[in-house]
């Protein structure tokens, strides 16, 4: 079976262009399935299941999706090996531009909006600096010159890594997403991998259900802004 | 670029400011540092890399990759093509086209049909240089060959530019600083007159001119086009260019479709326009998904694209006095 997970912000077209690569896949016999991670609610599972496609959901309610992942993702694997699929793509959203689930070895698929604007490649941290192919939604919506832009700046975010535009409503670009999909290592056993970065830090109170603001309750991991009318903080 | 670890980081920021706009983005603070860049990155706490989201070799590994990606766009030729081939596939009833289309630089070719008729998948395949592997099977020779895979991947070098009807500035830039952007990002090696060049081309186009300060939110319909065309014929990468109508008022389309040709462009133009339309050597006409047929403009309709445009100078005639306020009461002349 191959592993891909696929990670990017909220909206930004992934359930889409998911859709329409897995229809390509599907047409070339492949079995396809999705495990879909979000936070809060998610109804992407109907529309998987719409185009009849296994899915497996993972809330992970007051814990990050993507540390959710983590401990979930070699149930995924039992899950997709129990369905037959040659294929499970995992989707997760980048909630806070710094975590993402991508791991070494397994294909990582980042997917980013031109919509968001020329600079968004720049803000956004692993989840694209260290993906193995960047996709790029809603090309059709921003002028030509943007979309040179935007190009440009994601190749000097992730240089060196493959980038395409898909547009999620189309399809138009799929079928060379579904071919880098087709040429994805195969993941056997994930026991001992490792992810490409670690994950931000949660030890301060508030990560554990606090909610009173003062500065007794900061404590831990805790960092302070600076700003510029004091000189150095105390 | 072996010892690039041993470079002094001051230096190192200097030849190479993406590295000094890298560490930047990681909110890592460079000024001053005369150490090699390997014992700066020993020095910084792991802290600075846990905030970085990235670990000591993961950044020497990313800044030799933004280096070699620099050099590697500096170095592209900028791809001209000398021909585009289109095989024909089938249309929506599995129909083959048993067509084949050669495109030269310099040429412009329309597509006519009517609405949903397939004119956007056509353009489609063109864009993502089929190769069979699209719902019309259809494919596309560059220069003779399947294009490599290499080609079809390079993002900010496509070899198609698209200038789509529905497009819109996400960015709110004034027409110099967005021209000046992107001709940075195309490395032009004087982007300041490139930008002046640009600007001044697209005026020439339409008839409500715009200067270079205005934000290109606030440009009509129009000037959007003009602008948009003249960047694509002169600062574009891409050496196929693909139009999804241009009738939009307020665009000179024989001046815009001479500008594009200049470039050494393929130009192809799905329209409705008869101006545009009997002006190419060829037209595609697009019937239920498929090409149906590809016309050769014949000399009866040379002669009346000659009278069709004494009409239209008629009607933006009239447009432009109604603009500046006049009456339109004469007897107007229809023998063309
Ligand atoms: N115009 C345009 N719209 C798109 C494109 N791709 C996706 N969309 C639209 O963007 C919206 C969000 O798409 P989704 O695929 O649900 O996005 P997502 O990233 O899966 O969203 P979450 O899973 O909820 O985070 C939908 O309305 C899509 O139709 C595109 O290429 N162009
Ligand atoms: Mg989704």
């Amino acid at each position: 079976m191959r592993l891909i997970t696929v990670a990017g912000s909220p909206s930004v077209g992934k359930t889409s262009v998911i859709l329409r690569a897995s229809e390509i896949l599907r047409q070339e016999g492949l079995k396809v399935g999705i495990a879909k991670f979000d936070s809060l609610s998610t109804s992407d599972d109907k529309l998987y299941a719409q185009k009849s496609f296994p899915v497996a959901v993972g809330l992970a309610g007051a814990l990050c999706p993507d540390h959710y992942f983590v401990s979930n993702v070699e149930d995924c694997m039992a899950w997709g090996q129990r369905q037959e699929l040659d294929i499970l793509i995992s989707e997760s959203a980048g909630l806070c531009n710094r975590c993402s689930p991508h791991i070494g070895g397994v294909m990582a698929v980042c997917v980013v909006d031109a919509l968001a604007g020329v600079h968004t490649p720049k803000k956004i941290g692993p989840m694209l600096r260290l993906a193995d192919l960047v996709v790029i939604t809603k090309g059709d919506i921003v002028s030509q010159v943007e979309r040179e832009v935007f190009a440009y700046q994601t190749r000097l975010a992730n240089p060196g890594a493959r980038a395409l535009f898909c547009n999620g409503i189309t399809g138009q670009g799929a079928a060379d997403l579904a071919r880098a999909i087709h040429q994805a290592p195969e993941t056997d056993v994930l026991e001992g991998a490792r992810l490409r970065f670690p994950m931000p830090a949660a030890v301060c109170p508030y990560c554990v259900g606090e909610t009173a603001i003062g500065e007794t309750h900061q404590r831990g991991n805790v960092k302070k802004m600076r700003f510029n009318d004091r000189s150095e903080a105390a | 670029m072996n010892n690039l670890a041993e470079m002094p980081l001051d230096s190192l920021l200097t030849t190479h400011p993406c590295v000094a706009d890298f560490f930047g983005s990681l909110g890592l603070a460079t000024a001053n540092v005369p150490h090699p860049l390997a014992t700066w990155l020993e020095q910084l706490p792991d802290e600075a890399f846990f905030d970085a989201g990235m670990e000591r070799e993961q950044i020497l590994t990313h800044i030799k990759r933004l280096i070699d990606e620099i050099q590697a766009m500096g170095e592209a030729d900028n791809g001209q093509v000398g021909s585009l081939i289109l095989i024909g596939g089938r249309d929506k009833s599995g129909v083959a086209e048993n067509i084949q289309l050669n495109l030269r630089a310099g040429e412009i070719v329309c597509i006519v049909g009517p609405t949903g008729s397939g004119k956007s998948r056509l353009l489609g395949d063109i864009e993502c240089l089929a190769q069979g592997d699209t719902p019309s099977g259809r494919r596309v020779l560059i220069d003779g060959r399947p294009p490599d895979d290499e080609r079809r991947y390079t993002l900010d070098r496509k070899l198609v530019a698209q200038l789509s009807q529905n497009m819109n500035f996400v960015v709110d830039l004034s027409v110099r600083e967005f021209i000046d952007m992107h001709a940075r990002c195309r490395m032009v090696a004087d982007p300041e007159a490139m930008t002046g060049q640009v600007i001044a081309c697209a005026n020439d186009l339409t008839g409500e001119k715009f200067t270079a300060e205005v934000s290109v939110t606030q440009l009509s319909g129009g000037q959007t086009r003009a602008l948009m065309i003249a960047d694509a014929a002169l600062l574009s990468a891409s050496p196929i260019v693909l139009i999804d109508e241009i009738e939009n008022a307020g665009v000179d389309r024989k001046r815009a479709l001479e500008l594009l040709v200049t470039g050494e462009k393929i130009v192809l133009i799905s329209t409705h326009d008869p101006l545009l339309a009997l002006r190419g050597d060829r037209r595609i006409v697009i019937r239920n998904g498929g090409i149906a047929e590809i016309i050769v403009t014949s000399d009866l309709e040379r002669r009346n694209l000659e009278r069709i445009e004494r009409l239209d100078a008629t009607i933006m005639d009239i447009r432009d006095r109604l603009r500046r306020g006049l009456r339109i009461e004469e007897d107007i002349l229809w023998t063309a």
